[in-house]
């Protein structure tokens, strides 16, 4: 992918004494050499050795890495990666290129979607770890998933809540609370509950004393907290919160007869067929909230980190795809659809065929990057999930340096990653040779 | 006209379609650019959770999460900047993250663009499959060398030392620049030189008035996109450098382990550590974006 092309065979420009081109390739070759050549012939011997560097072990450690339990982990995480990462990023780079081409601020679009691949994979990965915050108060991805969640599936309203010890009812066994008397139509009943989180309670109303009504039964439900102190247990008092949205329900031999929820003053009014039976208040109404996913757990980290780097990737593709898509001749597109193609055709047939090779270019890219993620995965992955969250880089790291190393393994590792790459480089030297000839 | 702004716009041919097409037209342009907003928006969360997170106190952000801040705007607050710039250890790490990166740009543009005039212009014996060497050192992964280099830098005494990790960075970076240097070059008119030549002038006052001057362009790509691979390097520093002495990532990857109590800081000093990419990133983005395009192998 080069911006210039290269001239066919040239001849230098003079003929120069062999000694000043050697002065001249010099630097680089010394440093080539000795930082990038030499240590590929050196872990290729290292990987036949013990830990210790001294004994011979033929393939056991390429064995290991077959074998052994963590670095399994990391090669089949290296294979999501790789299936995953690459193919999402470019998708989403196609469809953001083709989409900006339409808007008069798309510059300013490619802008903000680029900007991430300024950044360090360790910023990158600090800004992570905030979105990926477990409480829902406090990280972004899971305050929006609950607020999904909850829109979909109703919340318990006031998790954790109680009646006081000696307000009448008692604990069914299933986290229900149930009246110990029946209830009377004509005879209020009142239903105080203690321990409601605060943050629960904001923006409930003033409870209102139930009001005794002729063939019914009702009641209140309310907290029966007076802030700042006083108040009497077990009586609305003036100040003390209504509990909204409880569901409460008359059941009698196990049987439920009637059922309504609290108003905004917490009152309710059940009928007559609730005279005589006990008050139920289901334990739907004190379970814990959800309290969305685990993204960083173990059986989603490895996604989650995935997510990441597609926000930092994806622009990167949408940048080359967009320059490809500039050199896509506009009367193509133009004539499938004077010959009546819709929009979703002219980019299937027409505009993602004649991007092809840009697209394999960018694909490539990206799976060469992926093999090698580390800092991502070391930064976002708790130490808790880091073994469920390992890849090839990371094995390699933590084989070769730090405690109980085996560097014989580590080499191995690296060997394979050099491998995984190896297709590429004579791809790109077929290419070279090509662009030589030209 | 930016550097990302590189596509011609569609200019459909209107008035010759029905009204119900152009009406289509039109109502499927309002969801486009509806669709862009969201995912701009979208996009631009994460940073904005840092910066806004950056900017509370430690407090706040265990107790609730950073949009709090639109409700309570008297919870910005700049602490959490004033807890890292009296720690010495992060500041000092600015200090050397600059003292690696500087060198390092500047070395291999020097060492690439010797090599690159070399193999655009000078005649040697197999000219070409140095080259193609050279082309095929580009995917080398940086973890085939980090066992064999910490052990050549362990006997030369550069080992954990800043020093080393300019060599490092220079010569990884090396394939690319010869790369990209060698092609422009090659792309300077024959004629330039030849003249220079029978001026008198020898191999390195042709490289030094003609190609270098002629080659900015690439060089500045070379430089932009350097400055940034290394910049941001953490994996290299986490082995190469004096961890006493860490480049700025790795200051702030000590404290990641401790996620909840050093999160002030950490927000912070990524963001801190954000700000001259980011600014190299928006005053030179066309160098960027074509230091990116020519590498897309990298």
């Amino acid at each position: 992918m080069s911006t210039v092309s290269t001239r066919a065979t040239r001849k230098g420009v003079v003929r120069t004494r062999p000694l000043v081109a050697a002065a001249f390739l010099l630097p680089a070759l010394a440093l080539l050499g000795a930082l990038v050549v030499y240590p590929i012939g050196y872990s290729v011997h290292r990987s036949f050795f013990d830990a210790s560097g001294n004994g011979f072990v033929g393939f056991d450690n390429y064995h290991e890495v077959f074998s052994d339990e963590r670095i399994r982990t990391a090669l089949k995480n290296n294979v999501v990666w790789v299936v995953v990462a690459p193919g999402l990023a470019t998708a989403l780079g196609l469809v953001f290129a083709v989409l900006t081409e339409r808007v008069r601020w798309g510059t300013a679009f490619k802008l903000v979607v680029f900007m991430p691949m300024a950044i360090s994979m360790l910023a990158a990965g600090i800004i992570f770890r905030l979105v990926y915050e477990q409480d829902p108060d406090r990280g972004v991805a899971n305050a929006v998933w609950v607020g999904v969640h909850d829109t979909f599936a109703a919340s318990a309203p006031y998790p954790g809540a109680h009646p006081r010890p000696d307000g009448g009812l008692a604990a069914d066994p299933d986290g229900a609370f149930t009246t110990t008397s029946a209830l009377r139509a004509g005879s209020p009943a009142p239903v105080p509950l203690v321990a409601v989180k605060p943050r629960y309670a904001k923006g409930e109303r003033d409870a209102q004393p139930p009001r005794a009504e002729p063939g019914k039964v009702t009641g209140t439900v309310w907290l029966d907290f007076t802030r700042g102190g006083g108040g009497t247990p077990g009586r609305v008092d003036p100040g003390e919160k209504a509990l909204s949205g409880v569901k409460v329900e008359a059941v009698r031999d196990g049987r439920t007869v009637a059922s309504a929820t609290t108003g905004a003053d917490g009152t309710f009014t059940l009928p007559a067929a609730a005279d005589g039976a006990r008050l139920r208040l289901p334990a739907a109404n004190f379970a814990e909230r959800y309290r969305g996913a685990e993204w960083l757990g173990p059986t989603l980290v490895t996604p989650s980190i995935i997510g990441a780097y597609i926000w930092m990737w994806a622009g990167f593709a949408m940048v080359l795809i967009a320059a490809g898509l500039a050199g896509v001749p506009r009367e193509l597109l133009e004539a499938a659809r004077v010959d009546g193609a819709n929009e979703w055709q002219v980019f299937r047939r027409v505009t993602v065929p004649l991007l092809a090779p840009v697209l394999g270019v960018v694909v490539i890219t990206l799976v060469i990057n992926v093999l090698k993620i580390f800092d991502l995965v070391y930064i976002i992955a708790p130490g808790s999930s880091l073994p469920d969250a390992n890849v090839l880089a990371l094995q390699l790291y933590q084989s070769s340096f730090g405690t109980a190393v085996n560097q014989g393994l580590g080499s191995a590792i690296a060997v394979l990653l050099l491998v995984l790459v190896l297709p590429v480089v004579i791809v790109n030297i077929r290419r070279i040779r090509k662009e030589g000839r030209r | 006209m930016t550097a990302l702004d590189a596509t011609p716009r569609v200019t459909a041919v209107r008035g010759r379609r029905p009204w119900p097409a152009r009406l289509a037209a039109r109502l499927g342009g309002g969801a486009v650019r509806l669709v862009l907003v969201a995912v701009g928006l979208f996009w631009l969360m994460p940073t904005v959770g840092l910066l806004l997170s950056s900017l509370r106190d430690r407090s706040d952000i265990a107790s609730s999460g950073w949009w709090q801040v639109f409700a309570h705007p008297g919870q910005l607050t700049g602490a959490s900047y004033d807890t890292l710039f009296h720690n010495d250890k992060v500041m000092h790490s600015l200090l050397t993250t600059t003292l690696i990166t500087v060198p390092a740009t500047v070395l291999v543009i020097l060492v690439g663009a010797f090599a690159g005039y070399a193999f655009a212009w000078l005649e040697f014996p197999g000219r070409d499959w140095w080259f193609m060497g050279v082309v095929g050192l580009l995917v080398v992964p940086v973890q085939v060398a980090l066992i064999p280099v910490a052990k050549l830098f362990n006997a030369l005494g550069i080992f954990e030392s800043t020093p080393g990790v300019v060599l490092f960075h220079t010569a990884f970076g090396l394939p690319f620049a010869i790369f990209l240097l060698r092609n422009f070059f090659a792309e300077i008119p024959r004629e330039l030189l030849e003249a220079a030549r029978l001026d008198g002038a020898g191999e390195l006052r042709m490289f030094l008035r003609v190609v270098l001057p002629l080659g900015g362009p690439a060089i500045a790509s070379l430089g932009i996109f350097q400055f940034l691979w290394v910049w941001n390097d953490m994996l290299v520093g986490l082995i190469f450098a004096d961890s006493g002495n860490p480049p700025i990532t790795v200051a702030l990857q000590q404290q990641v382990r401790q996620f909840g109590d050093n999160v002030d800081i950490l927000a912070s000093g990524a963001f801190l550590s954000m700000v001259v990419p980011l600014a190299v990133f928006f005053a030179f983005q066309r160098q960027f974006v074509s230091g990116v395009m020519a590498g897309a192998v990298k």
